[in-house]
């Protein structure tokens, strides 16, 4: 066929076959789109109808599931917008109000680990712009397959380069995350990017083109043939046959402009202040297309686009390539006729290029023309709205074989040099060890409100400089509990990310999420993404703080391999007085002259024999079998209540929560950030209370002077403490069992990272 | 006393350095790249960044923004005029400070709290310290890698223009560890530290960094 496939020729030639299934869609959805149009979609409306309803974009496997984020919701008072846009919005308080969200960039930063893991970092950017806020941290949930692995050594440092230069240049301090290695990644790497603005209540922007006569006007990088395809064949297919030389799916992944998204920041934040915008949207996953369907279908109902008004970078591109581009630093906004003066001229100061494309409509249909001809012509609801499935989801019977290989069979350390060797090990072990290697690459002082930032429990950011109002956040996640049980394992991960938070004096108030897993069309894979979402849900439910957005990132799996399911959850939390924050490092000196040495309280859940997914499991045994630790959400909140009172009281010189490797990993993390030892008597078996990773649980250190008083207020939060030694001195000694020095703890914690790259 | 920091597309420090411009108790004024204008201020600072992205070269671009081209002759005549990271790399395009930064030793990007010694308390920016004074200061950069030719360090060193030298380890690899160098008259200093972020325990390592700021306050004042 040549010549543009417009809508006239479309009606015309009912039955000329179309590449549906080469672009993702399936018979089905290919009849659904013919139904509703009443012909064939052109070859433009196919397109746009194949990334709209890609997984990537319509969320068709996982909505039915996710509806229980909303109708689980506990009351909270602080939710200024919920799922379905952008972002969520919190109200922090004093007239602020924050945005946050997290989202995954997986497979492009596999295939082109550098671009891929910085268009992540700008994608997120420009979600939170888009809800009218400043962008003021960001942070990065990494996961990767074998560190040792060859592979490893070329999309590790790759994804680290790609979100140092593009948050580095965008100046956004990059205020924590995480990294792990298990061999489930390997070929599908986790590259999750956070990110979080800042905005007064009144500044809420809207994703929606309302008001016929409106000008619509896309702004920022001009569109090349960048990343075509990729929401609805990339981001959804796997890669197990990518060596079959399949031309239609080659990955094609888009490169960022960090200097141009920094001027597009600062643009959008003039032309809001100007009140110069009346919708808005940034261009993500299925650009052009998403952004007009979704803004019409959001708004009056239509919207009249000419597509030779979208200025290009490669003049050869027609309609199809134009709606599907991910070129990135485009946003697309809608403004009154008698304002668009004003607003072309705020892009000029900034030296964002703007174009007048359309305008919205109130005839309810999308209409797009290409030489004056119409080339897409349909209900925006239709492609917004997109399938819903409802796939089948089985538990798979190996479950029942995990859960019965019991760590409790495993060999324990016999003496205390067996422990000894047990916590170096786990130490130094990649998971675990010093991450300073990839967060020196990161800027995390820029703006000069970072109070928090890795190694630290929670990334820290000041808020109002006088009044001293901060917000915390903690991404978690362990693919390894959520193998066992992904209900649980959810919940462990909301636990540990809310407890995080906590230990910074924050008080958590909502969350985010990031659910990766294999693909939706295994009944397995389906079963652990409903079980995980349901334990969120639940979770939330009971910690009182809702989930505000988040992103699904399916078909994270090499042939029938999937990944361990890893939802990664985050949590936003509001600091009064970030002055009042606590570290997790150990005080080197004491407050005043005459005091004896600091105490250390372990406060929280009882410790008991679980191992089950530990850390202490898999580095020593690679073993992953059992139950993971059960989640008691009833004591992580009085913990969590607790710890933000006892910071507020300035009762607490550090605090730092219990995770990954149990109390062992957690004394030497801070004995190493404070730069002082401790001695530490264990009430119980030694092994069990150094490694187990029972949840609901922090060590903390008093203020001299302040014991009485924070005993009182454990007590009136109902949550058990247990004196387990002191600070000081310059080894980390546990009575009767071993004593390391710190200069020894400090050298195989520092080792591992850079001895692997370099 | 008023202290302009000029904001180029891609500067990110600005509002830092504007911040410390007001705890060292002087007024903070915006400038802007494309005004042709200083606004009458006592003192200029080149706050850090990737100004036109690092496109071409760190600083190439921005030295002939509009504004240098009142700062430059501004600077020759005595105004104090601190760079800091880009602000440097622009100084040294414009040659209002001899050498060049380059790509770090270990070709990436360091972020890390640093132990530096002043080796002239002397210059328009360092008066508020002794001379070797230790101080710790937040380095975050690609290119600072100190770069020049033996005769040009040779004369540095000779006539008391290197400012600051890393004390521990040198992070880049710059030539004699040099961290910043000043003009020979001593109003133009460049910095590849970021002082700016040590004016408050609370958001960096130190609040060693004030005495930069305070420094050029006293001078201009007295």
């Amino acid at each position: 066929m040549t010549g543009t496939d417009t809508v006239a020729r479309a009606a015309a030639t009912a039955g000329l076959p179309q590449p549906f299934a080469e672009l993702g869609l399936t018979a089905g959805e290919y009849a659904r789109i013919v139904h509703t149009l009443g012909r064939r979609p052109t070859s433009a409306e196919l397109a746009l109808y194949s990334v709209m309803w890609s997984e990537h974009c319509s969320y068709k496997s996982s909505k039915v599931h996710l509806k229980q984020f909303a109708a689980k919701a506990p009351p909270s008072d602080a939710l200024l917008a919920g799922i379905g846009h952008n972002a969520g919005v919190v109200d922090i308080g004093q007239g602020y109000a924050v945005t946050f969200k997290i989202e995954s960039h997986n497979h492009p930063s596999y295939v082109e680990p550098h671009q891929g893991a910085a268009t992540g970092v700008g994608g997120i950017v420009r979600d939170i712009l888009a809800m009218g806020a400043r962008p003021v941290a960001v942070m990065d949930a990494l996961r990767f397959g074998p560190a040792s692995a060859p592979d490893t050594a070329r999309v590790l440092p790759g994804v680290v380069s790609g979100i140092s230069s593009y948050g580095n240049c965008l100046g956004l301090p990059n205020i924590g995350g995480e990294l792990d290695f298990d061999p489930s990644y390997a070929g599908n790497p986790l590259v999750n990017a956070l990110c979080v603005g800042v905005m007064r209540h009144g500044d809420l922007q809207v994703a929606a083109a309302s008001g016929p006569g409106n000008q619509v006007i896309l702004f920022g990088s001009t569109t090349g043939p960048d990343g075509v395809g990729g929401a609805s064949v990339l981001a959804s297919a796997t890669f197990g046959d990518a060596s079959s030389g399949d031309a239609a799916k080659r990955p094609s992944v888009q490169v960022g402009d960090p200097f141009l998204e920094k001027l597009l920041v600062e643009c959008c934040l003039e032309l809001y202040a100007g009140g110069l915008v009346t919708g808005i949207q940034d261009l993500g996953a299925a650009g052009v297309a998403c952004a007009t369907t979704e803004l019409a279908a959001a708004g009056t109902g239509g919207m009249l686009v000419r597509l030779d008004e979208v200025p290009l970078r490669d003049a050869s591109l027609g309609p199809p390539e134009i709606l599907m581009s991910e070129s990135q630093e485009r946003m697309m906004a809608v403004v009154e006729p008698a304002r668009v003066d004003e607003f072309l001229a705020v892009c000029a100061k900034w030296e964002v290029r703007a174009a007048v494309i359309g305008e919205v409509t109130d005839t309810g249909r999308l209409v797009m023309t290409w030489r004056g001809e119409p080339v897409v012509d349909i209900p925006p609801a239709s492609a917004a709205d997109g399938p819903v499935y409802h796939r089948p989801l089985a538990r798979p019977a190996a479950q029942d074989t995990l859960a019965a290989a019991d760590p409790a069979a495993l060999p324990r350390p016999a003496d205390g040099a067996g422990l000894r060797a047990d916590l170096l090990a786990l130490l130094g072990s990649p998971g675990l060890a010093d991450k300073s290697w990839v967060t020196d690459q990161y800027d995390r002082y820029v703006r000069g409100d970072t109070v928090l930032a890795m190694p630290e429990d929670g990334g820290l950011v000041r808020v109002d400089e006088v009044s001293g109002l901060g917000i915390a956040l903690a991404t978690d996640g362990n693919g390894r509990y959520c193998r066992l049980d992904p209900y649980l394992g959810t919940q462990l991960a909301l636990s540990e990310a809310y407890r995080n938070v906590a230990a910074t004096g924050a008080r958590p108030l909502a969350v985010t999420n990031c659910l990766n897993f294999g693909s939706p069309e295994d009944p397995a894979v389906m079963w652990q993404f409903a079980e995980a979402v349901r334990g969120l849900a639940d979770g939330c439910a009971a910690l009182g703080v809702p989930v505000t957005g988040g992103n699904v990132s399916f078909y994270n799996q090499t042939g029938t391999a999937a990944i361990h399911p890893t939802p990664v959850v985050g949590v936003l939390g509001v600091h009064d007085d970030v002055h009042r924050r606590v570290g997790i490092g150990f005080p080197a000196a004491m407050d005043g002259p005459g005091q004896g040495p600091a105490g250390i309280l372990l406060l929280g859940r009882r410790t008991e024999a679980e191992f089950g997914g530990s850390a202490w499991a898999h580095v020593r045994h690679g073993h992953l079998g059992g139950r993971p630790p059960a989640p008691d959400l009833d004591a992580e909140r009085r913990l969590a209540a607790l710890l933000a009172a006892a910071a507020a009281g300035l009762l607490l010189s550090a605090a730092h929560d219990l995770s990954d490797g149990g109390l062992a990993v957690a004394l030497a993390e801070s004995c190493l950030r404070g730069g002082v030892g401790c001695r530490v008597e264990l009430p119980g078996d030694p092994f069990t209370w150094l490694f187990s990773e029972s949840a609901a649980r922090a060590i903390v250190v008093v203020r001299p002077g302040a014991e009485a008083a924070l005993g009182r207020l454990a007590r009136e939060h109902g949550v058990p403490g247990t004196a387990i030694g002191t600070v000081g001195g310059d080894s980390l000694t546990v009575s009767g069992c071993f004593a390391i020095p710190l200069a020894e703890l400090a050298a195989v914690h520092a080792q591992t990272l850079p001895a692997l790259f370099g | 006393m008023r202290i302009g920091v000029i904001t180029f597309p891609g500067s990110l420090d600005d509002r830092d350095a504007l911040r410390a411009v007001r705890l060292a108790g002087a007024e903070p004024v915006a400038l802007w790249h494309g005004d042709r204008d200083l606004r009458g201020v006592d003192a200029v600072i080149l706050p850090g960044g990737f100004s036109y992205g690092d496109y071409l070269r760190c600083g190439a671009i921005a030295r002939f923004a509009p504004v240098m081209s009142e700062l430059v002759p501004a600077a020759r005549a005595g105004l104090p005029v601190l760079g800091i990271c880009n602000g440097f790399q622009i100084l040294c395009e414009a040659h209002l400070l001899p050498g060049a930064l380059t790509r770090n030793a270990g070709l990436k990007f360091i972020t890390r709290d640093l132990r530096l010694r002043v080796e002239n308390a002397r210059t328009a920016w360092t008066r508020a310290y002794s001379g070797g004074e230790q101080i710790v200061v937040p380095l975050k950069s690609g290119e600072g890698a100190y770069a020049a030719d033996p005769g040009t360090l040779a004369g540095l060193e000779a006539s008391g223009q290197v400012v600051i030298r890393y004390a521990g380890d040198n992070p880049n690899g710059s030539a004699a560890a040099i961290a910043g160098v000043c003009n020979a008259a001593g109003n133009v200093v460049g910095l590849m530290p970021h002082p700016e972020h040590a004016v408050d325990p609370l958001t960096g390592p130190s609040a060693d960094g004030l005495g930069f700021f305070t420094s050029v306050v006293a001078r201009v004042a007295a």
